[in-house]
């Protein structure tokens, strides 16, 4: 029970904040959106997944990844093969020169489907496959990497290249991704439709449990030793190591779970959104998933998921007005958090939420100052016999 | 003697960065319960020294034998798990933790990662991090994050964060560095403690708190030894005499 309490929720104040993020995003925001709204919002909760590994892996480990994109879209890509097979049966596709195989396949002369293809007719495997590809991938660049002692501005930099890596090999290898386009024109789930209203709402609220219940690991490992040892080892590495940690291990772990986080947050994207493609793999989608821990807060798991949700709010109401400046602004966004509120949305809270409660305190004070005199003065005049 | 009654012994140690041999075939043995210090003029190599031997530099060549290990080809946590402790020139503790934490982070249990899971606080532990902090000083500073202590106070707690460890060779690299001679009083007294059951090797170049502590003075000079002995025979050595006052 302490556990719990202590451990998973956070004693009062992270219980307090995580019931306020629930009641948002289970409670109101689906009472007060439209579906098509809605399921925006359900689509930036998947970047929130993002933004939330890299609070584990920026905030407390001090480690930049440049390339959370590669572990998004390895998750949404792993979903969207499962979701394509069910697409493409030998009925739905009886006008392609090959039936049986996604579109894509057959406009590139494909006859046969690749083999690693075809395990992701399995639904269990798919899933298994959403958390252990990007986990693998992540563990293969952080050994070569960490063991290497390879770190700081160096690993943002590989991380970056390593996004634009395989957004390259997905656009080139046309006839095996679906290419620029992407996997599109998924359809059913085991059978169950995805593009219908009620299965949006499903889907939404899956992604919302799957937010939270990642906020809660997120939490049990920063409450551990190991989230103090990120600490540590961000402040002071070769403390950490001169008292006997093998610090590697350490990074490769904390890189590994916040891949296998945002994979979590790609498959999400992949069911509620319909498709997948390289724009969600490479550079730029991985920097703003950067700078949407940034704005919430690197060091806060519940702050980036208002960092994420407003940023992109603000994307949407900016590109649709001056789609041209949106970039700009982000980028001027990301400066001024740098700059002027290092740790965002959830520092300036507790800067000044704390100010705003105590204000209200205040104010009870006065309160009971004026009732108090009052109260005398009702004493005074009664005594008198006035 | 043999070499493995001492708890280290450095034999030939030579490290050389592009040609310049920083250390140059050093020898070096320490006895168990020994407090030794090793001074020396800037550059003469002693910083390097406790590099080696903690594996944050590898030597060239030679061999440094830890209770009959061989420390030169082990990895720095693996050398640490041997029972060497190593303290920085510069405080080196985690600002951002409570003094508690940073003691905590110390305690040799749950060094890999699910073992740091799985880790829990015990009243044994706690236990063991109030009695550190008393010895350091600090018991009334716990909840204190640590980046608010003094400097003598963060040399303190960097001592700390090795004695939980239970070393059997602690090294300090000039632990009065920047204390007021109040707190040099108080470190002397603790290492005069802490070396009871283990050994412990000091840089250092305050000479006063050098004579109060030291059992045994080991004089460097450009990588090699230039003396050995008591602190008295050491600075009645014209050799060293030279070395310190120039020519």
């Amino acid at each position: 029970m302490n556990f719990i309490y202590e451990r998973l929720l956070g004693g009062k104040n992270g219980m307090v904040g995580i019931a306020i993020l629930a009641a948002l995003i289970f409670i109101i925001l689906p009472l007060s959106l439209d579906l098509f709204r809605l399921n925006l919002v359900g689509k930036y909760l998947t970047y929130a997944f993002a933004a939330v590994s890299l609070v584990l892996l920026w905030g407390y480990g001090g480690i930049l990844s440049l390339g959370q994109g590669v572990f998004f879209g390895l998750g949404g890509y792993c979903m969207a093969m499962f979701l394509k097979l069910e697409a493409s049966s030998p009925e739905n596709t009886a006008i392609q020169s090959t039936p049986g195989i996604p579109d894509f396949m057959d406009w590139n002369q494909l006859t046969e489907l690749p083999w690693f293809w075809t395990p992701f007719d399995n639904f269990g495997f798919t899933i298994l496959a959403v958390l252990v590809v990007p986990t693998v991938f992540a563990f293969i660049i952080g050994y070569s990497m960490f063991k290497r002692r390879v770190g700081g501005v160096y690993f943002a930099i590989i991380t970056q290249i390593i996004a634009l890596i395989l957004t390259v090999l997905i656009v080139g290898q046309q006839g095996y991704t679906g290419g620029i386009n992407g996997i599109t024109d998924l359809r059913t789930l085991n059978g169950w439709d995805i593009r219908t209203d009620s299965a949006k709402y499903i889907l939404y609220f899956i992604n919302a449990i799957l937010l939270i219940g990642v906020i809660f690991l997120g939490r049990y490992i920063l409450t551990s030793k190991f989230g103090r040892l990120l600490l540590a080892m961000r402040d002071k590495e070769d403390r950490v190591r001169f008292s006997g940690y093998d610090v590697s291990n350490f990074k490769i772990f904390v890189f590994c779970i916040s891949a296998m986080i945002s994979a979590i947050g790609g498959a999400m994207f992949t069911l509620q959104v319909g498709f997948m493609s390289p724009s969600f793999v490479g550079i730029v989608p991985s920097i703003e998933m950067v700078i949407f821990a940034a704005v919430g807060g690197r060091m806060s798991l519940i702050g980036v998921v208002y960092g994420t949700l407003l940023v992109n709010f603000g994307k949407t109401m900016f590109s649709e007005t001056f789609p041209e400046m949106w970039l700009f602004l982000m980028g001027g966004l990301f400066i001024a958090v740098v700059m002027y509120f290092p740790n965002g949305i959830a520092g300036l809270w507790e800067k000044h939420g704390t100010k705003l409660t105590s204000c209200i305190k205040k104010m009870q004070c006065v309160d009971t100052v004026k009732t108090y005199i009052s109260n005398k003065r009702v004493a005074k005049a009664e005594a008198t016999g006035e | 003697m043999s070499i493995s009654d001492y708890t280290l012994a450095i034999e030939d140690l030579t490290v050389s960065f592009d040609g310049f041999k920083a250390v140059d075939a050093l020898n070096l043995y320490i006895d168990k319960n020994e407090l030794r210090v090793v001074i020396g003029p800037n550059g003469a190599g002693k910083t390097t020294v406790l590099d080696l031997i903690c594996g944050k530099t590898r030597s060239t060549e030679g061999s440094i034998m830890f209770k009959n290990q061989e420390l030169t080809k082990l990895s720095e946590h693996e050398i640490v798990h041997a029972g060497v402790g190593r303290k920085f020139q510069t405080p080196s503790i985690y600002e951002n933790l409570t003094v508690f934490e940073n003691l905590e982070v110390s305690y040799p249990e749950g060094r890999s990662v699910f073992g740091s899971l799985g880790f829990k606080r015990t009243a044994e532990i706690d236990e063991r991090i109030m009695e550190i902090a008393k010895e350091i000083f600090l018991e009334e500073f716990l909840d204190m994050e640590a980046a608010l202590l003094s400097h003598g106070q963060k040399q303190w707690l960097e001592i700390g964060m090795l004695l939980i460890q239970e070393p059997e060779l602690l090294m300090l690299d000039e632990p009065v560095a920047g204390m007021s001679v109040k707190e040099r009083e108080q470190t002397a007294e603790l290492l005069k403690r802490i070396c009871e059951g283990r050994s412990v090797l000091v840089i250092e170049h305050d000479m006063d708190f050098v004579a109060s502590i030291a059992h045994k003075v080991t004089v460097l000079h450009q990588g090699k030894i230039l003396a050995e002995g008591d602190m008295e025979s050491v600075q009645n050595d014209p050799a060293v005499i030279e070395v310190y006052l120039g020519h």
